[in-house]
């Protein structure tokens, strides 16, 4: 009888660090286990082996900053039976989305000396502002054990089991004191979706949300638990414009602490 | 095959196997090498633009989203900066952490290299999971010895990729001697694991292939060097870290989104493994060195495939060091100093798994970045990687197009380069005229 046919796992990479598709081959302990399940079709960093398309699942990472890029997210689309996106940089524009609040040929002149050489769109854009995404993982990294969460959940045709509360509740199941109410430290883990396991607090400091917005943050109402915490309106900004700048609730909460 | 007249292009379209996105174009007219680009077509994320106007402590966090396989590496060349300017040193069981934590990222960057990117290569493999399939017990073993970096990494800075503990004059949270005990016991078996893979390691198939490069590193008088030292040469160079503009220019190449960093009045030169190895050799500790010896290496490599051995033989180094910390580790009084800002210019440069990577900052009197310059090592080695290659194709122009590409592909990811890096792939075209 023939062996059944394993589905097919594409990674595809977009401006990022690629800290996210690290994270796959950071799986130690599953990696070898994952690639006896799946067929990994097209997996760049990892494998000089491309097998053609459709793919059952394609693990998007990075933002969308070129013409170029913002065309080939469509093909990776048409190839892709279900496609979602991994950490800040698809999610939210990442790090880099800092250059949508600023003029960004102001940016390619302090970095390159011949600015004419660079292609480059005006904003860091998420990949769901281009094309239709099946689930987004968040996180600046994503967690490991999320991402295979995930994986397991697309090949079996089940919803990811992801929680989109705060990082308050991971705090508080992990025992940890809270670093706000306790050593009057600004965090950002009351508005900040869970799944890095609540780190920060846990290394005694605030969060600073790179999971990015839980469901109904309420900002504003954390922006004045800080400035009771003498924090100033430029560091507000500072904090809500980080590796989630553009996530609609961060971006507008610093909008609003801007200096007009 | 037509012999003189017609050009031929070797393209590798999208390089794999390495960190980023890039492309490999050769141009072959009349069996001579006329043209090798590594380009680079990551897009730009302008991080020297958006640190302008942010606080001084931010930039550890901020830069170590520049690259997800060496963020250790941009969180030190950061936190250096930044205490340089403000006129601070780390010193004692601080400094000893911050050395524990590289420790932790070489491991897990260099094995990455050595059994997922290079190997493959040697060994006639697509990837790493491909030659499982026949070296399984090789490949689980090196995801092992590579999980002993990470448990470093993950546990001194809370997780392995952009770990959140570092900050400028120390850490937020410093283990106890309890907590750091039991990752001795598996460094010590990382140790064996790692002196078993340089011996796998140095009786793989080297071409017969050297450079007379000039190899630039970290020299610090007592140790193997991470985070201090002056930066010094095999060609004379013998500098601060702060005269590194002096010494270096950054040059924008239209096929590349990379700079390329070149030596003032010399042209390119070698950073990474080899070059640190070159010029550190008697700063190894006694288990490495023999390590080396026993693999037949002499005390100066200029072999750029070999490289995969001396990555070896720093993981080594690096375990070694790592047992050596944990063991003489007693918990500081406070986890970091206190650092005030001050208006000045503060310069770092520390030997990321890949090379030497530069930071320098001008900050006001409130902390407040006004001026921000990264040079990571790829762009660094981006003119040496194009050289070498110039010299490797010519006597292999025979090779039918799809091996001379794979070999040229192996070339480059001899410098384990990392595009994000760099610009912050690799794909190899040959073109035959």
């Amino acid at each position: 009888m023939a062996a059944k046919k394993k589905p097919k796992l594409a990674v595809w990479k977009f401006a990022s660090c690629d800290g996210c598709q690290l994270s796959l081959l950071d799986c130690e302990d599953e990696l070898l286990a994952l690639a006896g399940e799946v067929d990994i079709a097209n997996f760049p960093e990892a494998s000089r082996a491309v097998v053609k398309g459709p793919y059952d699942l394609s693990l998007v990472e990075g933002s969308i900053t070129t013409p170029h890029d913002a065309e080939r997210i469509h093909a990776v689309r048409r190839a892709s039976k279900h496609l979602v996106t991994i950490g800040a940089c698809a999610t939210a524009g990442g790090i880099q989305a800092l250059r949508n609040f600023k003029d960004v040929k102001e940016f390619i002149s302090v970095v390159y000396a011949t600015p004419g050489y660079i292609e480059t769109l005006n904003k860091s854009t998420p990949i769901a502002d281009h094309v239709f995404v099946d689930f987004e993982l968040r996180g600046c990294p994503i967690n490991k054990q999320q991402l295979l969460e995930v994986i397991s959940a697309y090949l079996h045709g089940r919803k990811p089991n992801i929680p989109a509360y705060s990082v308050c509740l991971e705090c508080k199941r992990r025992n940890t004191v809270c670093v706000m109410v306790a050593h009057g430290t600004p965090c950002l883990g009351p508005v900040t979706q869970a799944g890095c396991g609540a780190i920060c607090p846990a290394y005694d400091r605030g969060c600073y949300g790179c999971f990015g917005p839980k469901e109904t943050p309420n900002t504003s109402s954390l922006a004045k638990g800080w400035a009771g915490l003498k924090v100033s309106e430029p560091d507000l900004v500072r904090a809500f414009r980080g590796f989630n700048a553009y996530a609609e609730p961060f971006r507008k909460e610093s909008m609003a602490h801007e200096q007009k | 095959m037509s012999k003189n007249s017609k050009p031929r292009t070797i393209n590798v379209d999208y390089l794999a196997r390495v960190e980023g996105e890039g492309a490999l174009r050769v141009r072959i007219k009349d069996n001579k090498v006329t043209d090798v680009k590594l380009k680079i077509f990551e897009p730009p994320r302008f991080f020297e633009a958006f640190l302008r106007g942010r606080k001084f402590d931010e930039a550890p966090d901020i830069t170590a989203r520049i690259c997800g396989i060496c963020p250790i590496a941009y969180q030190m060349s950061a936190v250096h900066a930044m205490e340089d300017a403000c006129g601070v040193t780390v010193s004692g069981q601080l400094r000893a952490l911050r050395r524990l934590i590289y420790c932790g990222e070489w491991i897990e960057s260099h094995t990455l290299h050595v059994f997922f990117l290079h190997a493959p290569d040697f060994l006639g493999y697509e990837s790493a999971i491909h030659m499982a399939k026949d070296h399984g017990d090789l490949v689980q073993r090196a995801l092992q010895l590579k999980k002993a970096g990470n448990d470093i990494v993950a546990l001194l800075g809370g997780r392995e990729i952009h770990p959140v503990n570092v900050r400028v004059g120390g850490f937020y949270k410093v283990p106890t001697k309890a907590e750091l005990r039991p990752l001795a016991e598996k460094l010590k078996w990382a140790r064996d694991e790692a002196l078993a893979a340089t011996r796998v390691v140095a009786k793989l198939k080297f071409p017969d292939f050297e450079q007379d490069y000039e190899f630039v590193a970290l020299r610090h008088p007592d140790e193997y060097p991470f985070n201090e030292g002056r930066l010094v040469s095999n060609k004379g160079l013998n500098i601060a870290i702060r005269e590194f503009n002096d010494h270096f220019a950054e040059e924008h190449m239209a096929h590349s989104n990379a700079l390329h960093c070149v030596r003032k009045a010399r042209g390119n030169y070698f950073v990474g493994p080899l070059a640190r190895y070159s010029l550190n050799f008697d700063k190894l500790s006694p288990l490495a060195r023999d390590a080396a010896r026993a693999a037949g290496l002499g005390p100066v490599c200029r072999n750029p495939f070999k490289s995969i051995i001396v990555r070896m033989v720093e993981t080594v180094q690096a375990c070694d060091e790592a047992v050596r910390l944990i063991e003489q580790y007693e918990r500081p009084d406070k986890p970091c100093v206190e650092v005030r800002p001050r208006a000045g210019i503060g310069h770092g440069c520390t030997e990321a798994p890949r090379g030497i990577l530069y930071h320098r900052y001008k900050i006001d009197g409130h902390g407040v970045i006004q001026d921000a310059k990264i040079v990571p090592p790829t762009s660094q080695n981006q003119r040496t990687i194009e050289n070498d290659l110039r010299h490797f194709i010519p006597p292999r122009l025979n090779l039918p197009d799809a091996q001379l590409a794979w070999q040229c592909e192996q070339a480059v990811r001899n410098y384990d380069p990392c595009i994000s890096c760099a610009t912050h792939f690799l794909k190899v075209r040959i073109e035959r005229d």
